[in-house]
């Protein structure tokens, strides 16, 4: 009778060893249809009317030249992405054939198998000869490139010309005088913030540690390592943790702050300066600030330098799933074509990524001169490692910076991080 | 015997073994028949528990995240791979310890909360007892992710009700004060959050355990003279552990298992991650970081410890139980 047990035990042992857990099966045949539904996802936005203006423009160009096709456009949260897109990994017959999706989670979607090679159709679009190649970057993966810039995002310094003139005040030339300016601005006006640089803002950080001349990681033989122990990476990550200090934002009230509320303690009238994205104007020029403001590029740690912009933005790509490929190639061609990202930058005053659009945009609006100057000064870009979607959701860099504002020794500080980092990396 | 167990030992007698002894055959027919009663909610069970479990199990030996979910990289077996990472993670050490104390000072904080009001309820009249009820029902019957906005919103460092009271009051050093920004002091803002949308079911289970209580024994050992706290003591307690067990038990897994409160509260784990526990802690790692591997690894280790508290409590009261 006591025979079962060691059956039972041999059962559990191969259950757990043999089956392993469930993975999408790859290995069916694909199809590339010629006719049918096309489906498409773009983001949603907080207003989503002109957006969609510029798509539906698109969608009826492009089902007037391809006969028996309709486009189906579905518009998903920004916060909620990682789980759609989780679903259309895991469930290929839920998922769409191209997709809108920010630069810095192409390496893990390209990980995932997600999103199919257009290194290809690039090369037989003429106009993708003009796409920025800093912004192109950030689309490739291992030298290939999996989706088309459809717009980018560059932040620069904002900063209250009202106050400025009040304390009779030039913007800062550099980082160390953008630390003093602030700590000035609060000694005479205790009511604002010098500049409102939240610790959980690690893209208004990361320019500085680039300007010091350090970065985040490097790359040696197809592995990366954390830089962030270097003595440049550490000077930028420490200018920038100093800013969360009692003289120029308390870290009680700074040190849990994102980008997003950042920007709006800035348009809220809170702070004298901020670090801000081109797309933030609508809101900044929507709050009580009004037209009391201007921006320049950050500044280096050299006068008339610049630090070099992060280069955020969004990327259309086909997903390795479709069964339309050739189709969703050509509905990208439409929709990130050079017309409509003229419309989009009209309409949402998101970035174009063709340079020649660019110039035209700034030769008409001077107000978006200091981003493009940004741009074409040359852009960096997050290490593109899959690891960066775990080292982003772990918040590693924000808790480095956050420890620093709270007083811990930034070498230890910085050491913890890297540990992390490297830790991320291995995996 | 009664006819009863008669008739169902004639009717298992052909499938008994013949050189079993009669008491076992009973007893073999009794478990046969238990058996047969809980197959539906073993079905269950095993449909809506079992499996979850034992692919968590299964998760926790891979390195299972996003890319092999979805096919793009093969399968790779780590065995206790998982386990000795997130044990050599001095991390985890951290968390666990701030989950344990955490929990604790929530378990005995709604418990005395409860019992407390609970006793009052029973002394006080008709009118007040409702209107303890109805708020404290009101407490439970909130959700969790509404309670902590609405807490955040009280206790706001500009613009709070908590605050704009104690500066009104003359605590000027309240003036902006951030309940957030310290560990402990955010730790104890969650736990008053928690306590607050626990203590209900303290509160009711021991009302009604109080009110159970014969008025015979009472009015028995009040004319044997027992003092009140004798009284409560030796008499009120012992009838009431069974309840104050499940109470207890209750507790411990809820407030151990706590997720809303602290990832709404404190923004997902505070400034630099120092107010995390266990359950946040391994949402970040599984579904933030898409490293299901090792999230699944802190789910069995949660699981396991839970067990295990609960065992030891257990065999405690019954040890304590068999003593009085």
């Amino acid at each position: 009778m006591k025979a079962w047990r060691p059956l039972a035990a041999a059962t559990v042992a191969v259950l757990l060893t043999a089956c392993g857990p469930p993975q999408v099966d790859r290995t069916g045949p694909q199809q590339d249809k010629r006719t049918g539904t096309l489906r498409v996802w773009l983001f949603d936005e907080a207003n989503r009317e002109p957006k969609e203006t510029v798509v539906n423009k698109a969608v009826r160009q492009f089902e007037a030249a391809h006969a028996d096709v309709t486009v189906d456009v579905r518009y998903i949260p920004v916060d909620s992405r990682s789980e759609r897109f989780t679903g259309a990994f895991n469930d290929p017959s839920s998922a769409p054939d191209v997709a809108e999706f920010g630069n810095t989670d192409l390496a893990s979607y390209v990980a995932a198998d997600g999103f199919a090679d257009l290194t290809g159709m690039l090369e037989r679009w003429p106009a993708a000869d003009d796409l920025s190649p800093s912004v192109l970057d950030t689309a490739k993966i291992d030298g290939k490139v999996h989706g088309v810039p459809w717009f980018t995002g560059i932040r620069a310094l904002y900063y209250r010309t009202d106050v400025f003139t009040e304390l009779g005040l030039e913007p800062p030339r550099t980082l160390d005088e953008l630390v003093t300016t602030a700590r000035r601005i609060r000694q005479a006006r205790p009511d604002l913030y010098g500049i409102s640089a939240g610790g959980k803002y690690h893209y208004a950080m990361m320019p500085f540690v680039w300007a010091a001349g350090g970065d985040i990681a490097t790359r040696d033989n197809g592995s990366w390592t954390s830089a962030l122990t270097g003595e440049a990476a550490r000077r930028g990550v420490n200018t920038y943790a100093s800013l969360i200090s009692p003289g120029i934002c308390p870290p009680a009230q700074c040190a849990g702050m994102t980008g997003t509320e950042s920007v709006q303690a800035f348009a809220g009238g809170k702070a004298a300066m901020t670090i801000g994205g081109d797309f933030n104007r609508a809101a900044v020029d929507a709050g009580p600030v009004g037209d009391d403001y201007a921006v320049v590029p950050l500044p280096g740690y050299e006068a008339g330098s610049a630090a070099p912009a992060f280069a955020g933005g969004n990327l259309l790509g086909v997903m390795d799933s479709s069964d339309h490929s050739t189709l969703a190639r050509e509905f990208i061609k439409v929709l990130a074509g050079k017309e409509r990202q003229r419309e989009m930058y009209e309409a949402m005053g998101n970035l174009p990524t063709f340079t020649d659009v660019q110039r035209r945009v700034a030769g008409d609006d001077p107000w978006i001169e200091p981003f493009i100057r940004s741009l074409q000064s040359g852009t960096r870009f997050v290490p593109a490692t899959p690891a960066w979607s775990e080292i982003d959701a772990q918040e590693i860099l924000p808790t480095m910076v956050q420890r620093i504002a709270t007083g811990t020794d930034p070498k230890e500080a910085t050491r913890r991080a890297s540990e992390q980092l490297n830790a991320a990396f291995g995996d | 015997m009664t006819a009863d167990t008669t008739t169902r030992r004639v009717g298992v007698e052909p499938t008994a073994p013949d050189d079993t002894a009669p008491p076992t055959r009973k007893r073999r027919g009794d478990g046969r028949s238990a058996l047969f009663y809980l197959a539906p909610s073993a079905l269950v069970l095993v449909g809506v528990m079992g499996y979850p479990l034992y692919q968590l199990v299964q998760l926790s030996l891979y390195d299972y995240g996003q890319a092999q979910a979805s096919g793009g990289a093969p399968l790779e077996f780590l065995g206790w791979g998982n386990y000795a990472t997130l044990l050599g993670d001095g991390r985890f050490w951290t968390v666990l310890v701030q989950t344990c104390a955490f929990a604790g000072v929530c378990v005995l904080g709604s418990l005395a909360v409860g019992i407390g009001l609970a006793v009052l309820a029973g002394r006080v009249r008709t009118l007040p007892r409702m209107l303890l009820f109805l708020a404290a029902l009101g407490a439970w019957a909130t959700p969790a992710v509404a309670g902590s906005t609405v807490w955040l919103f009280l206790f706001d460092q500009d613009f709070g009700l908590v605050n704009e009271v104690l500066v009104g009051i003359g605590l000027h050093g309240f003036e902006g004060f951030s309940w957030t920004y310290d560990r402990y002091v955010a730790f104890g803002l969650v736990a008053g959050e928690v306590i607050w949308c626990s203590f209900p079911f303290v509160l009711v289970t021991m009302y009604a355990g109080i009110k159970a209580i014969p008025g015979e024994v009472l009015e028995a050992a009040s004319l044997d003279g027992a003092s009140t706290w004798r009284t409560a003591r030796e008499v009120i307690m012992p009838m009431l552990r069974p309840l104050l067990v499940i109470a207890t038990i209750q507790s411990i897994i809820w407030d151990f298992k706590i997720f809303t409160q602290i990832y709404v509260m404190t923004d997902g784990g505070g400034i630099a991650g120092q107010n995390l526990v266990l359950n946040v802690y391994a949402y970040q790692e599984a579904f933030a970081g898409s490293n299901y591997g090792l999230g699944s690894a802190i789910g069995v280790v949660m699981t396991i410890l839970l067990l295990i508290i609960t065992a030891i409590y257990l065999r405690a009261q019954r040890a304590t139980g068999e003593r009085t």
